[in-house]
Parts: C-alpha cells; structure tokens; sequence
C-alpha cells in the first residue's frame, strides 16, 4: 500500500472519535463512578460508597418491576412489530403477484407505504398525546367509544394493572412498523427478480414465495431489526411518562427502568443510585445486542 | 475550571481513563473538556462571582441587608397556576424603584429541576427561586448541600411598612415554623392556602344540596348526586393524587389532633397504623367507591373542568383552585369551600377546623451572585404593597396579615375567609414530608390511588404505608428532619 494511507485515515476518524470519547465514552465512564458514590446531583462533594448502592437494587422492589416490564417488551415488542411489519412489506412489494415478469405489490401499496411511515415522523410526545384521547377511560376515549356502540363497558386502557403495559406496547408496536416496513421493502428489492421467477415458474404460491423465498433471503435485514426493536425495549421512558397513571403506575405497572433512573436522579436527588442503575442497564442492553447477534448468526447467501 | 484537578473527583476519573489508554486521546482540546464533567468545578466560579459584587452596599435602615446598589438580580418563579406576572408587574419594579442601578433578570418556568438542577451542579444559580410545582427541586437536598441561605436574617429584618416591627411580627402565625428544615429556616413559604372540599355554591342551592359534615352524610350525600348524574367526588389519578392523600391526612389530624402530621413527619414508629390513621383511610376509601374508575387516568385540569361543567360535585383542592380556573369557569359557577366532613363522633377537631398553611416556598440560594439581593427582593415581597399586588395578580392571599384589606374578594376567597372565621383556633397544620422525603411521598401517591379505586383494603394501604415509613427511616443515605411545631 502506498505511504501516507494511516496519516490520512487518522485525520478523517479523529475528529469523530474525539467526539465520541468526549460525548458517548466519557459520559459512561462517569456514570460508572457517581454509581460508586452518594452523589445527590447538587454540589461537586460525592462521597465514595463503594457497592452500597448495587446492593441496594437487590431488594428494590421497584427496580425489579421494571426489569421485568422490559423482559415482556422485549418478548413481545420485537416479536410483534416484525411479524406485522413482513406481512405489510411483503404485501407492499410483492403480494400483487406476477405483472409483466415484475413481482408488484397489492393495488394502491404506493398509498399504504406512506400511511405506514406517517407515524414515525410523529414525535413521540405527539403520540402520547394523541393516545391519550384514544385510551381515553371513560366513553369519550376513541376506543371504548366505538366500543361503547356495540354495547361494550369501558375498558380502562391506561388504569388496569393487567393492561396498561400491554396498551402502552400497543403503541410502541404502531409507532414502529412503519419504519420496519420501509426497512424490509428495502432488503426485499435487493432480493434478484430471477428467483421469484424461477420459483414461480415452478408453481409457487404467494404463501410458499414468502416462507420459502423472501423470509430466509431477509434473515440479515430481520436481525439488525431484532437488536433495533430490542434497544427500543430498553427505552420505552417517553410514552410511559406521557401516558401512564402517575408515571409508572398504575401500581408500578408500567414502570421502566429509563423512568426510575429518571425520577431517582431528578426527583429524589439520589444521583449515585441512579447512576446504578443505569449500569444495570447499560449492562442488560449490551448483554441482549451480544446474544442476539451471536444466536442468530448464520451464513451469508451471496447473490 | 482550573482547580478541578484538586477534587479528588477529577484525579480518580483520570486515572481511571489513563489505566484504559486513552490519555493520548483527550490530551488536548479533551482534557478541558473532561473536566467540564459533572461533578467536578462546580465551586470555582461561583465563589468568584458572588465576591465582587455583593460586598458593595452600605448597611443602612433602609438597606438592612447591605445590597450592592448596581448588582444584577436573577429571579426564576414558577408560572403555574399563580402566574408570574405578580413577579413582573409588582415585585421586580418595586425592587427597581429601590434600586434603580441594578437590572433584573426574570425567568419564568414551569420546570424548575430541569431549568436549575444543572445550573446548581455547575455552580451558577441565580438570586431567587419560586421552587414549586410538580418538578420543583428537593429542598432539603438543598440545604444539606450548603446550597440555601438561612433566612434568619430576613425574618428578624425590619419591616417595609413599620420599621419599629420585625418582618417575622408581619406575617401570620406559623409562617416561619413551616419554612424550618433541621430547626433553621431556609423557607419562605408565602401563601396562605386553605385546603378541603370546593363546589360550586350555585349549582348546589339549584339541587337543594348541603355540604355533607359528617362522612354518614357524605356517603347519603354521594348517593344524592349520583342519582341526579353528577359524580360526587373526584380527584385526578393521573397527577395529582396527592391532592386525595391531603383529604386522608387532614381526616386523620382532624380525628386525633395535630400531633398525628408531626409524628408522620417525624416518621414515629407505628404512625400509619393508628387507629385514626385507618379510620380515615377507610372512611374515603367508601367515597372512592363513588368516583368513576376512568378519573385514576384524568389530569387535575381535566378534573377540574368536569367540576367547572358541573360534572363533579366536590373536588379536594387548595385556595389556588379558583384563580387556576378562572379561564375556564362559567360566570354562574360560583368557588365554595367546605371543611372535610368529621370522621367520627369523638374527633378531637370539630367539623369547622380547616387546614390551612402557608406554602409556595421561596428560596435564596446561598451561592448565587447576590444572595443579599434576593433576601431584599424576599423583603419586598413581604411588605404591604407587595403583598397586595401579589393578591390582585395572582387571586391568592399572602401570609402578610391585613394585605388584602380593602380588596374585593372574589366568591372563593370570599368563602375561604368566611370558613377561616368559623374555624378559629381550629386550624389543621401542614405536613413537611412532601418536602423531606420526596420518594416516600412518591409512594404515598401510588398507594393512595390503590386504595381510592379500589384495588386495595384501608388495612393494606395503611400496611404499606408504615413500610415504606419504615424503609425511609432505615434508609441511611436520606438525612432525617425533625420537627416540633
């Protein structure tokens, strides 16, 4: 190689990665060592504590709440969103069947494919207000008012305990699959033409096109959506401050970790704790982007 | 920033970023920036800043506090449901009509922690704070901090109006006490707020209704309004449940006296497990069965506009109410304030006895620029005039006595003044937990919307309750307050 090409690839990435250390890596760092301390966020004397305030996350009923809220986000949330989204994209791209040797999606999919994407260019307070309205408790709600016309009592979305998590994922699954849509329409043109043909010429039905064809030639595209899907589980903090019951509630019931590091640290001054527990997170979201790389690897089909 | 390396916060952080190889990354432009970080350097520059320009005034009869004529005055109020125009319009041109060198600087917020918070880890505050609302910051955090100024000083300063008169002789009784954190007070609570039941006095002569005394009348009562469509009572889950945990509490104060609010702010062992405390708790835990469950998913605003539509017969508020409503009140609907109804036949406080209480903290932060501008700006605010003009902005009363004579009283003031007669001497007092220990408070609000809709027994709320009082107490990291009155 010709001399000269390090010099020139070190003045490109330094600016970069200074800003990343200055922004990302040092921020954690930090964080990392207010865990170790009593810092109350107020004035520059945190004293050292050592592991006091990991061992209290142990008995933090609280804590533990939220750690399990995010075990049922990441079951269902990902999972969810990505089956609805494959079906739209697939319907988008290449449900019309065969038209002029050309795989075409479902009449009208060029309309579909922007109300698809509309909601992700809603900010996510917009949406927590709109959801507002359409959880609404009482008949003047969205929903329990069509509900209210086939004789159906109120369902209280947001204020039963053994729904609220689930109407807030509800959301959370809306607000996504537009943008997963778009993500899989894209892996699903760079697909070659000449394989659907070939499997249509050999008698293949929509329904083995999809299982057979497009699903394993997606499997890339499906897993960097999984890891996305998967930090956004670990976020959830904005539409639960918005929409739940006295952020968090009813009951702890929607709680989220982001939502408990936030009122630890703002509210109850416990800055220290917090900072806890924001290790505890940073260690589950590295934790799950690991396995999840690593389980779903397989080998890579070059076209 | 340059005595940051002398924290020992900054030297571990160094040598932590050294041990993993990256000195050579942030040795340059980095390493100022580092230091910047958010626990270190937060002392330098205000130390600096605070010398200067305060030292300047003479002390003098008019100037008791000594304040720099030219020194700038940074004042950040609270713009909630009082506005900050009583700030803007009254007290900011009285400070400039007696200083007229120094220029002000306003912030109105309704997000006081994420507005100050970083500004007091990085050590510039400004002169004086309205710290309210639902997102104020912790007081007490505060103050264990060094970061509040004692305003003994303050209340032992000659008053505006009467210079023969300490400012602490000018205000109501019970003022100064409310303000102590660890025995010194650091608070100016500034509003007398009276705090029950309101209702709309025109819409229940229509319906030949009495505010209920007794909780057999509430219930017979309940039943009433339910029948003509209008739910009885209500409060708002969603964000004010604290608003149901004064009711809880002021029931309880009114069945055993007023030693109950200080045993529960001096986290007595056993407190919520009183038999007062759970005769309350399962009292209004029968109101809650009245209440709609939808209004566990309300916000206070909304709430309060089914109130103002005539949705909602009784509402558990403070004297703020009507001022906060006053856009959305239909001229025929007329405030009324009504003392929460006698749990008991043998309560020791009679069915009369209210709570009220000064509230609305203002602070002086002890490291801001011009600490003895803001405690003059206090000054200002607690003479007459001030306090008169803080009334017509605002629609509240002050703590100042007599400041609201000759002022026309709207149908709630005019009723709050009115239960404030017929209660006398028999005045329910205030809690300070709310302030000292923030994430208890956060569990009472959680568990009382669990008992007020339903989903747990009185004994159960009252069961949680001394836990999490319990835990409070054990929890080493939360510094323990005391009170006696």
């Amino acid at each position: 190689m010709r001399h000269g090409k390090y010099p020139f690839i070190v003045g490109f990435l330094a600016a970069p990665v200074l800003l990343y250390v200055v922004f990302v890596v040092s921020p954690y760092i930090q964080a990392f060592y207010i865990s170790l301390t009593d810092w109350k966020g107020i004035s520059a004397n945190p004293q050292f504590v050592g592991l006091e305030n990991y061992s209290r996350l142990w008995d933090d009923e609280v804590f533990w709440a939220a750690v399990r809220h995010h075990g049922v986000l990441l079951l269902v949330m990902p999972l969810v969103t990505i089956v609805i989204a494959l079906f739209f994209s697939f319907l988008l791209n290449l449900g019309g069947g065969q038209k002029g040797g050309q795989m075409t999606g479902v009449w009208g999919s060029k309309v579909y494919r922007v109300i698809f994407f509309l909601p992700q260019v809603l900010a996510v307070a917009i949406v927590g207000l709109l959801f507002q309205t359409i959880y609404r408790a009482d008949d003047t709600g969205v929903i329990n008012g069509l509900l209210g016309k086939i004789g159906i009592d109120p369902v209280g979305w947001l204020i039963d305990p053994d729904i609220a998590l689930l109407s807030i994922i509800g959301v959370m699954v809306w607000q996504a699959v537009g943008f997963y849509v778009v993500l899989f329409s894209a892996g699903m043109s760079t697909i070659p033409k000449d394989v659907f043909e070939a499997a249509a010429l050999d008698g293949a039905g929509r329904f083995t096109l999809f299982f057979r064809i497009t699903l394993p030639l997606l499997w890339d595209t499906m897993q960097v959506a999984w890891v996305y899907l998967g930090i956004a589980a670990f976020d959830a903090f904005a539409l639960v401050q918005v929409l739940s019951v006295d952020r968090g509630g009813p009951d702890n019931s929607t709680t989220v970790l982001p939502l408990e590091i936030w009122r630890t640290a703002f509210s109850f001054s416990k800055f220290g704790y917090a900072s806890a527990m924001g290790v505890a997170l940073f260690f589950m979201t590295i934790t799950f982007a690991a396995l999840t790389l690593r389980v779903t690897r397989r080998e890579r089909i070059e076209f | 920033m340059s005595n940051s390396a002398g924290t020992p916060g900054a030297i571990t952080r160094r040598q932590m970023i050294r041990r993993i190889g990256l000195t050579a990354l942030i040795a340059g432009p980095g390493a100022g920036l580092l230091s910047a970080c958010a626990t270190s350097g937060g002392e330098a520059p205000a130390a600096t800043a605070s010398a200067a320009p305060s030292s300047g005034g003479a002390v003098s009869a008019a100037n008791p506090f000594g304040v720099a004529a030219n020194a700038p005055l940074e004042v950040v109020i609270f713009k909630g449901g009082l506005g900050d125009s009583y700030a803007t319009d009254v007290h900011e041109p009285l400070y400039k009509k007696a200083f007229p060198q120094a220029t002000i600087k306003h912030v109105g917020t309704q997000q006081i922690a994420q507005t100050l918070q970083p500004r007091f880890a990085g050590g510039d505050v400004p002169d004086m704070i309205a710290n309210s609302g639902t997102d104020l910051m912790d007081n007490a955090a505060l103050q264990q901090e060094g970061q509040l100024l004692e305003l003994t000083e303050l209340w032992d300063a000659p008053s505006i109006d009467d210079p023969s008169k300490k400012v602490r002789d000018t205000v109501a009784p019970g003022t100064v006490e409310s303000g102590l954190i660890d025995g010194k007070p650091y608070l100016m609570n500034y509003v007398f707020s009276a705090y029950g039941l309101w209702y709309d006095s025109a819409l229940f002569e229509k319906n030949g209704w009495t505010p209920p005394k007794t909780f057999d009348e509430f219930k017979a009562f309940c039943e009433k309004a339910k029948a003509a469509g209008v739910v009885p009572f209500a409060y708002a889950g969603k964000n004010a449940s604290y608003y149901a945990y004064w009711m809880i509490l002021i029931s309880a104060a009114k069945i055993e006296g007023n030693q109950f609010l200080l045993d529960v702010d001096n986290l007595v062992d056993g407190v919520w497990k009183r038999d007062s405390m759970k005769q309350s708790a399962a009292a209004w835990a029968e109101i809650g069965k009245f209440m709609d469950k939808s209004f566990e998913g309300e916000i206070h605003t909304g709430v309060q506009l089914k109130q103002n539509q005539g949705k909602v017969a009784l509402y558990p508020s403070g004297s703020w109410l009507e001022n906060e409503q006053k856009s959305q009140t239909p001229d025929t609907f007329k405030y009324a304030l009504t003392p929460t109804p006698s749990v008991t036949a043998a309560d020791k406080m009679p069915f009369e006895a209210i709570r009220a209480a000064a509230g609305e903290a203002y602070i002086v932060p002890a490291k801001g620029k011009n600490p003895k501008g803001g405690l003059e700006y206090l000054r200002i605010m607690l003479s007459k005039e001030g306090a008169k003009g803080f009334t017509e902005k605002s629609g509240n009363i002050t703590v100042v006595t007599g400041a609201a004579e000759g002022l026309e009283l709207s149908p709630g003031n005019a009723s709050l003044s009115a239960a404030q007669t017929a209660a006398g001497q028999n005045i329910v007092t205030y809690s300070s937990f709310e302030n000292w220990y923030k994430e208890f408070e956060t569990e009472l609000r959680k568990q009382t919307n669990a008992l007020m809709f339903g989903r747990i027994s009185a004994d159960e709320f009252c069961d949680k309750m001394q836990k999490a009082a319990d835990k409070t107490k054990a929890d080493s990291s939360i510094t323990k307050q005391n009170r006696t009155v």
